[in-house]
């Protein structure tokens, strides 16, 4: 392996590449949670100061398409995971399977999240200023949750789509043959970024969802 | 001629897609100067503008805005990147034996943000400019009708390259030493980077989501800071200082390891008392996080908020002081050569000392409230960025400038630039702290009369500031090219940079260091 070309020149070995490779990651992990951080900080604040806002906009949400967009990405850090392991074995084929279904539960994530946003769009309710609606089940300062759902689930879908096309490159690279046991990290990075992904789903589904 | 990293290969391209850092580093140095300039102007405009009672060169509304982009232009893209990704870039791979960065194109896109970050802030000068200051509070940062966005997304860009540069540095300092190199025989100016970075990585996403919200505010009027909807424009407050307060601590900590550096090299001298200096940086980077709120001692914050923020600031006073000291005892008994970088080095201890002592000032509370939004805190925080990080850049610009160009600057020229920025700075800064003391406030364009002989003497000093860099600039310019050669280790300094040639090869070293002995030995 002396002579790896993914070796960068500026590195003695492979393995002080990867070792660096890693720790980077997992700093800028740091950055997304920190920066996902503030949101969450102002969500506490907020929905300790109005409970009753906040509890009854989690009456408009459904709370099945919450609970099935996360199963859909539980499965998807399994296939993400499973990817990984399949390049290690280089067993290529069942690691493109395994990546073309992550891609695939992603979308399948966007589309619930989709149908839910043009739902809501169709009765006017919109993020803070543009929100319109007042029929049933309206509160005072009911556009406060809506600003927050807005925020918290759009700032997370786009990290959604930026893992999405971080798997479809890794997937590009496993049909050029640049993934295998000798080169997985690649998937390894793209996988450590899906999983905080899902991760911050898990927390956004009951803050949002379930609040009663 | 001698291959080295500044000719091995030619044309722009090879600049601009460059990944070696020690070019990045210049391509920082180029930007930082070039937007020191712009700032600079601004602040020459505003002292004009203060020279005299009443209108004197541009109405009020003209003023703010000029005011608020000396602030964020100084701020965002000089004092920021300054240091860490001028200095830093070119040293620190330099000084712990390293070939590059951890991450090269990671370090070069981190330069196109700072670019392109800067370029989405200064287009709003032609959108209508913005009037917010550069701290943005909310409310005002909502209803204005200036051109908000813009400057905001752009010091959002200029956030991801605060950061990638520090995650590249953090990983730099972790994986690439050379071998022999352990932590413990680090040169304190990589210490001092490294704690720069770990506030860079925590701190900045927080500023990132704080601006997003605010155009979030501006957008679609979501409401978070807007009391009319349920929110709270206090917490934009304590959102943007939970950034911007440790954001201070990048701007001086990395001047600090500069001065480290001067102080050792100038008097011949182990540094005294290395490891307490290690953990003085560190200690200040961790207590950077707790000390926020005394930005908004007269915000509408609990008073005992207040009280815990007034004590957890005064706390930092402990590990700087500890540095100040060992700086001392380190010249004590040493063989000094006052060549321009230490004098740099001294007039950082002289001005630091008096922003560092007027800061703890500051930090107790009934003082605070009053002088609050005066000239004294104009002062204050003058004297530590000004006084504390301009005076490190300019040292250790002096100092590396024959490892960067492989040629030594005017000696003489550079002693009468720094009489000019020294004895300036103080003439156009003491006084503010007279001003503010006596009441005047801080931001408006104009005073009432019994403030205009000392706004004079201020203003008189800017001009002395103005030539001395001018001075400078020439000097160094001319220097760079037209200057004479430079050996490899002109001041007889210890640390690993001085052991390559001036300038260094293309990887830096021709041989693989090895260490077996502390920095300053």
């Amino acid at each position: 392996m002396s002579e790896n070309k993914n070796l960068a020149h500026h590195f003695d070995s492979y393995e002080q590449q990867v070792r660096a490779e890693k720790l980077g990651m997992w700093l800028f992990l740091a950055t997304e949670i920190l920066m996902f951080g503030g949101l969450f900080v102002a969500y506490v604040i907020y929905s300790g100061e109005y409970p009753a806002i906040f509890k009854a906009g989690a009456q408009f949400l459904d709370w099945k398409k919450g609970a099935i967009n996360t199963v859909v990405l539980l499965v998807s850090s399994w296939t993400m995971a499973m990817s990984i392991y399949y390049a290690q074995k280089d067993q290529i084929r069942k690691c493109k399977i395994m990546l073309i279904s992550t891609l695939s539960c992603g979308f399948l994530f966007m589309v619930i999240k989709y149908i839910e946003y043009s739902h809501k769009f169709h009765e006017g309710i919109f993020p803070g200023g543009f929100f319109s609606y007042s029929g049933e089940g309206f509160v005072e300062g009911l556009p406060l949750y809506f600003s927050f759902y807005y925020l918290m689930t759009g700032l997370h879908a786009s990290h959604v789509l930026i893992g999405m096309s971080l798997i479809a490159w890794a997937l590009v690279r496993t049909y050029k043959k640049q993934i295998g046991s000798h080169h997985y990290m690649p998937l390894e990075y793209v996988g450590l970024f899906w999983h905080l992904v899902d991760l911050i789903w898990i927390y956004l589904f009951p803050l949002l969802y379930l609040v009663e | 001629m001698e291959k080295n990293y500044l000719n091995w290969k030619k044309g722009l391209l090879s600049w601009l897609l460059t990944r070696d850092h020690k070019r990045i580093g210049l391509l920082y140095m180029i930007t930082v100067f070039s937007f020191f300039f712009v700032g600079g102007v601004f602040a020459l405009l505003l002292r004009l503008e203060l020279f005299k009672v009443g209108e004197t060169i541009m109405n009020s509304a003209f003023y703010n805005q000029i005011m608020t982009y000396h602030g964020a232009v100084m701020i965002f893209m000089v004092i920021i990147p300054g240091i860490p990704a001028f200095l830093g870039n070119f040293v620190l791979p330099l000084q712990i034996g390293a070939k590059d960065v951890a991450f090269p194109k990671i370090n070069l896109l981190s330069w196109y943000c700072l670019i392109v970050g800067a370029g989405v802030t200064l287009l709003s000068l032609f959108l209508g400019g913005v009037d917010t200051g550069w701290t943005f509070y909310t409310p005002y940062s909502i209803e204005t009708n200036t051109a908000v966005i813009p400057v905001v997304l752009g010091v959002f860009i200029m956030g991801f390259s605060s950061i990638l540069t520090g995650l590249n540095f953090i990983v730099t300092i972790h994986r690439l030493r050379c071998p022999g190199m352990t932590f413990f025989r680090m040169p304190l100016f990589v210490w001092s980077l490294y704690s720069t970075a770990i506030i860079q990585v925590l701190a900045t996403p927080v500023l990132a989501i704080t601006l997003l919200l605010l155009v979030g505010e501006r957008i679609l009027d979501i409401g978070i800071f807007n009391s009319e909807k349920g929110g709270d424009p206090i917490l934009f407050q304590h959102f943007f200082w939970f950034y911007s307060h440790p954001a201070v601590y990048i701007m001086i900590l990395p001047a600090m390891g500069v001065i480290s550096e001067l102080i050792s090299a100038f008097s011949r001298q182990k540094i005294f008392g290395y490891k307490a200096v290690v953990f003085a940086s560190l200690g200040i980077a961790g207590v950077s996080f707790f000390v926020w709120g005394h930005h908004m001692f007269v915000s509408g914050q609990s008073e005992w908020a207040g009280i815990v923020f007034s004590f957890l600031t005064m706390l930092v006073g402990v590990p700087t002081a500890v540095k100040i000291f060992n700086w001392v005892a380190t010249l004590f008994k040493g063989s000094l050569k006052f060549d321009t970088p230490f004098l740099y080095a001294l007039g950082f201890l002289f001005l630091f000392l008096i922003g560092g002592v007027t800061g703890i000032m500051l930090a107790v509370l009934p003082f605070d409230v009053h002088v609050h939004d005066t000239y004294f805190v104009v002062a204050h925080f003058h004297y530590v960025m000004v006084g504390g990080t301009i005076m490190g850049i300019m040292g250790g610009f002096y100092y590396w400038f024959p490892k960067m160009f492989g040629r030594l600057y005017n000696e003489l020229l550079g002693q009468v630039s720094f009489v000019f920025i020294f004895i300036g700075f103080n003439v156009t800064f003491f006084p503010q702290f007279i001003l503010g003391m006596s009441g005047m406030p801080r931001r408006y364009a104009d005073y009432i009369s019994p403030y205009e002989p000392l706004n004079q003497v201020s203003t008189v000093g800017s001009w002395l500031i103005a030539s001395g860099f001018v001075v400078a600039f020439f000097a160094l310019i001319w220097a760079m090219f037209k200057g004479k050669k430079s050996s490899a280790n002109p001041w007889g300094a210890k640390t690993l940079e001085w052991q390559t040639s001036s300038p260094p090869p293309h990887e830096n070293f021709l041989k693989r260091p090895v260490v077996s002995k502390d920095a300053y030995e």
